[in-house]
């Protein structure tokens, strides 16, 4: 019997804001616990939520960057349940009406195009965060109580576990690119939870569906969802039922395990949240925020292969991330060839961060500084063997490149007015070589080159020296 | 001190002249509310000292050095702030209510905290965890509620003003059962930051003091939009007492036929009928309306107030602060334990009866159903209120009932605010002006505005506080 698959995914975006939704508390990660919190995060008795403008700004970016419809008026709603991470009892997040609606991202998988549709995008706080001691006692940090989260919701699109890992792939390059989260699934900052229920080839209503929530890579998404088409294949085949359940990957084994069979829905008691006004969304602001909106990876790549030439592996590697690709276009923008730019940045500046594990963010050279260094290759004032020392001087000490060649006396030399009479010396000295030349030994201009290179200590322009030495010989 | 025969404007003289020092009136007022309410019991706590400065500016603020009453739902950092609940029966905040903040800039004095029913939950003020408080004018009678401490604390002279909290008609109930003025201003015109919250989309701010002008003063001083309360409005605040000492020639008053029917007390409605004649016989004009929605009310009211409660009331729950029962198994029996041993049976009641009515099953029947009703209320009231300055009739239909006579019967209690809840759904401005007697009990008149417009209460309550001088009556069971 054949099945089919219908895959949805929910998917948690932390927004980038420097302070909480609700909360003047500032929002960063690792902080010592419950130090960045205050009455509102703690519930306090009479405390007022009061929304961050700011988190609408990133929310509206990724709604622009995946096509959806922003809601003219926008409102919160409370969704009620006892945890001991949720100070208040009820988390604000958006119910009856979601910032925007009907969206979607396209994918390729297999040479094949697809568009998976967005259901909603709505805003919501993050809740605090339990550990459990070994001493029998129980700890709450609420550090992360009210950081922003922008949830995309997916419609029930998704065929396999590939269309799956190909839809994570683009979402979070687009949100990735709108500047609006760190999209980091290490730090939590994107957190993906996803369901599938199969049925078989031909039925109409959907089969009972599995959720598996807090996946943490990309990769156990697509081995946990294969596993799940297996698995319930296997219970339908032998005449089974699938249950209502949540379960979660097991990276060991390759395998889900059940967690908790749903008996029902929770009920969580949802209302419009009656300590907030509603707020307006006027189309002027949407359209000032998409005049903000920093080009999408796919724009980026075109211009990178059309217009400046690069060979698509460099402009990949360069779209890795929005930090590099922006070094990059910097880079560009301030002068710097784009193909010498794109070797340095793949190669040199990852080399680099690699070896030393930092960021872009980390580390001293600018967008400018390699654009200078580039030039000084460009123009011939630097060779590019000077060129790897001067790198590593910037990338260290964040020195000026042009400052630093000329106070180091790194300029090359290429003068014919100073090269010219020590050639004829060389030439000179060296009847030898005239003599290999003329006889069809090429090695010859190699010694004498050489020689050119110890007289000036490396600093003659090998280019320069070729050509009057190539003039030299042929007037001999 | 007795403030009985006092207002804001001859204490304001006094300390300005000498007469007073701020230290002295502070502890003479401690010292009186100390002896007095042994038989009011309108205070969950008093200060044993207060020391208000020697540095207030009297000519700047009308309120420096003047003893206000706070009612125990607001906030105020440093003193123990309870609700009248066990689960916050020791809770000592880290911050102050946004109206507390402002009466400390204008330098007004706090000596205490005044008795309510839990949550504001009520109509007695016996439903609070540190007793029932009596009323001035018979000791045998509820001073009404929730706000029934500010009230008696104002009627009786402790204080000669205090703030309390009207989310269905806590503070104009209060004041009509305690022959005072009290007003319960726009939604949105004071901020709720710090105002523990009971229902959030009804909840608000206000004054109780036996001058009119009282109130206007301390609403001066606590009126106007804030950051920390998104609800708030921009609106700009108008010196409320400059309405005061104003003719009524030319306002349209409507009275509500509804509010005049068969349910009210024959005595209270004579009162009223005659506060409606001298509006008359002084140049108001006089126009019969119907508010058709007027028996809805009440259980609008129920719904949406208990679901917004039962939601705010979460909180409590025996983790973070308050009340925490003891011997608990886990996590479960911690949360159930704690709330049914910190919360007394009218917050029970009304926690199940608001989680029933946001239930999945029972949302569009109960929930959106009354917010629909709502929205008709609001529309009812913005049509009286093209053609009307005032909606005027009584605060209540009875005056003050005997304690333990109704606290039985719930719905009994709950009908009790027929004439009060429809401000709250509209979140229009109203109050409650004290205009006579029946057998010896005070009758309130109330006031409603359209939105922002306290300054036409204002003038009709000065109005009426003029043409009776009730003001000069000494509550009778304050007489030894």
């Amino acid at each position: 019997m054949n099945f089919k698959s219908t895959i949805g995914f929910e998917v948690h975006f932390e927004l980038k804001t420097k302070s909480k939704i609700f909360s003047p508390s500032p929002v960063s990660y690792g902080a010592e616990a419950n130090t960045e919190t205050n009455v509102i995060d703690w519930a306090m008795p009479g405390v007022l939520p009061y929304v961050n403008k700011d988190v609408y700004r990133l929310g509206i970016m990724v709604a622009l960057a995946t096509h959806a419809h922003v809601l003219p008026t926008t409102h919160f709603d409370r969704k009620n349940y006892y945890y001991p991470d949720s100070p208040k009892a009820y988390q604000i997040t958006q119910f009856f009406q979601p910032l925007a609606r009907d969206g979607y991202v396209e994918i390729e998988v297999h040479g094949k195009k697809k568009r998976i549709g967005i259901h909603e995008m709505h805003i919501e706080e993050d809740a605090g965060k339990n550990t459990h001691g070994t001493n029998g006692y129980s700890y709450v940090d609420l550090n992360r109580q009210g950081v922003p989260l922008l949830e995309v919701v997916s419609e029930p699109e998704i065929a396999d576990p590939d269309e799956g890992y190909a839809y994570l792939e683009k979402l979070r390059k687009i949100v990735q690119f709108t500047g609006a989260s760190d999209v980091k699934m290490e730090e939590g900052s994107m957190r993906v939870d996803t369901n599938i229920s199969i049925r078989p080839a031909g039925q109409k209503e959907l089969g009972t569906k599995v959720e598996m929530k807090n996946l943490n890579s990309f990769e156990h998404v697509r081995k946990s969802l294969a596993y799940e088409q297996k698995r319930q294949a296997q219970v339908l085949l032998s005449g089974g039922r699938v249950q209502l359940s949540t379960r979660r990957f097991d990276e060991a084994t390759g395998k889900t395990v059940l967690e908790r069979v749903k008996e029902g829905d929770a009920d969580y008691r949802y209302f419009p949240e009656p300590d907030l006004a509603p707020d307006h969304i006027s189309q002027k602001w949407i359209d000032e925020i998409a005049k903000t909106l920093p080009r999408t990876a796919e724009a980026r790549y075109d211009d990178y292969v059309n217009k400046y030439g690069l060979k698509p592996y460099d402009a990949d590697v360069l779209l890795q991330t929005k930090e590099s690709s922006d070094f990059f276009d910097k880079a560009v923008a301030a002068g710097a060839d784009p193909q010498l730019a794109a070797n340095w940045m793949n190669t040199q500046v990852n080399g680099y961060l690699n070896d030393n594990r930092v960021t872009l963010a980390d580390i001293k050279l600018t967008p400018e500084h390699l654009a200078a260094m580039i030039k000084l290759i460009k123009d011939g004032t630097i060779s590019s063997k000077i060129a790897k020392k001067v790198f590593a001087e910037t990338i260290t000490k964040g020195t000026d490149p042009k400052k630093f060649v000329e106070a180091q006396g790194m300029v090359q030399l290429s003068d014919s007015s100073v090269l010219a009479p020590m050639v004829k010396e060389v030439v000179d000295n060296n009847p030898q070589s005239v003599e290999d030349f003329k006889n069809g030994k090429d090695r010859a201009i190699g010694y004498l080159v050489g020689q050119i290179m110890k007289q000036t200590k490396g600093k003659a322009n090998p280019k320069m020296v070729n050509k009057l030495l190539n003039e030299e010989l042929q007037s001999r | 001190m007795n403030y009985l025969k006092e207002n804001i404007d001859s204490l304001n003289k006094k300390l300005a002249n000498g007469e007073l020092t701020a230290d002295q009136l502070a502890q003479d007022t401690v010292n009186n509310i100390q002896e007095t309410d042994k038989k009011l019991n309108a205070w969950i706590t008093v200060k044993d000292e207060v020391k208000p400065g020697s540095d207030l500016d009297f000519a700047k603020s009308k309120l420096a050095g003047i003893p206000i009453a706070i009612k125990d739902n607001i906030i105020t950092n440093g003193v123990k702030t309870t609700a009248a609940s066990k689960i916050l029966g020791n809770y000592m905040p880290v911050y102050d209510a946004t109206v507390i903040t402002k009466l400390k800039q204008a330098r007004a004095t706090f000596v205490g905290k005044t008795n309510m029913d839990e949550f504001a939950m009520g109509s007695s003020t016996e439903h609070s965890y540190f007793g029932v408080t009596h009323n001035p004018w018979n000791l045998a009678k509820v001073p009404g509620g929730s706000s029934g401490g500010s009230a008696v604390a104002v009627a009786s002279g402790q204080v000669v003003a205090a703030l309390g909290s009207d989310t269905g008609g806590s503070i104009r109930q209060p004041a009509a059962f305690n022959g005072i003025f009290g007003i319960k201003p726009t939604y949105g015109r004071v901020s709720r930051w710090g105002l523990i919250a009971f229902a959030s989309s009804l909840d608000q701010i206000g004054v109780m003091s036996k001058r009119v002008k009282d109130s206007a003063e301390v609403l001066n001083v606590i009126a106007g939009s804030d950051d920390h309360d998104s609800t708030t409005s921009e609106r700009e605040v108008p010196d409320f007492t400059k309405f005061i000492g104003q003719d009524v020639k030319g306002l349209r008053v409507a009275v509500p036929k509804e509010y005049m029917s068969e349910g009210v007390d024959s005595g209270v409605r004579e009162v009223v009928q005659q506060q409606i004649d001298l509006l008359k016989e002084n140049g108001a004009i006089i126009n019969e309306v119907s508010l058709p929605l007027t028996k809805y009310v009440v259980p609008t009211y129920y719904i949406i107030a208990s679901s917004e409660a039962s939601s705010n009331l979460q909180r409590y729950d025996g983790i973070r602060y308050g009340y925490r029962a003891k011997d608990t198994k886990n996590l479960l029996d911690v949360y159930v334990k704690s709330r049914s041993e910190g919360f007394g049976p009218e917050v029970q009641r009304r926690i199940i009866l608001g989680s029933f009515a946001l239930s999945a099953g029972s949302y569009d029947k109960f929930f959106r159903q009354a917010a629909k009703v709502r929205t008709l209320i609001c529309d009812e009231f913005d049509k009286v209120f093209a053609e009307n300055d005032v909606v005027v009739g009584p605060t209540t239909t009875t005056p003050a009932f005997d304690i333990g006579s109704e606290i039985s019967d719930p719905i009994k209690m709950y009908n009790n605010d027929i004439l009060t809840i429809s401000a709250n759904l509209a979140g229009i401005p109203a109050a409650s002006v004290p205009a006579g007697l029946v057998d010896g009990m005070p009758v309130g008149f109330q006031i409603m505005a359209k939105r922002f417009d306290e300054g036409s209460i204002f003038r009709t309550a000065d109005f009426v506080e003029r043409a009776n001088k009730f003001y000069k009556q000494t509550p009778s069971g304050m007489e030894d």
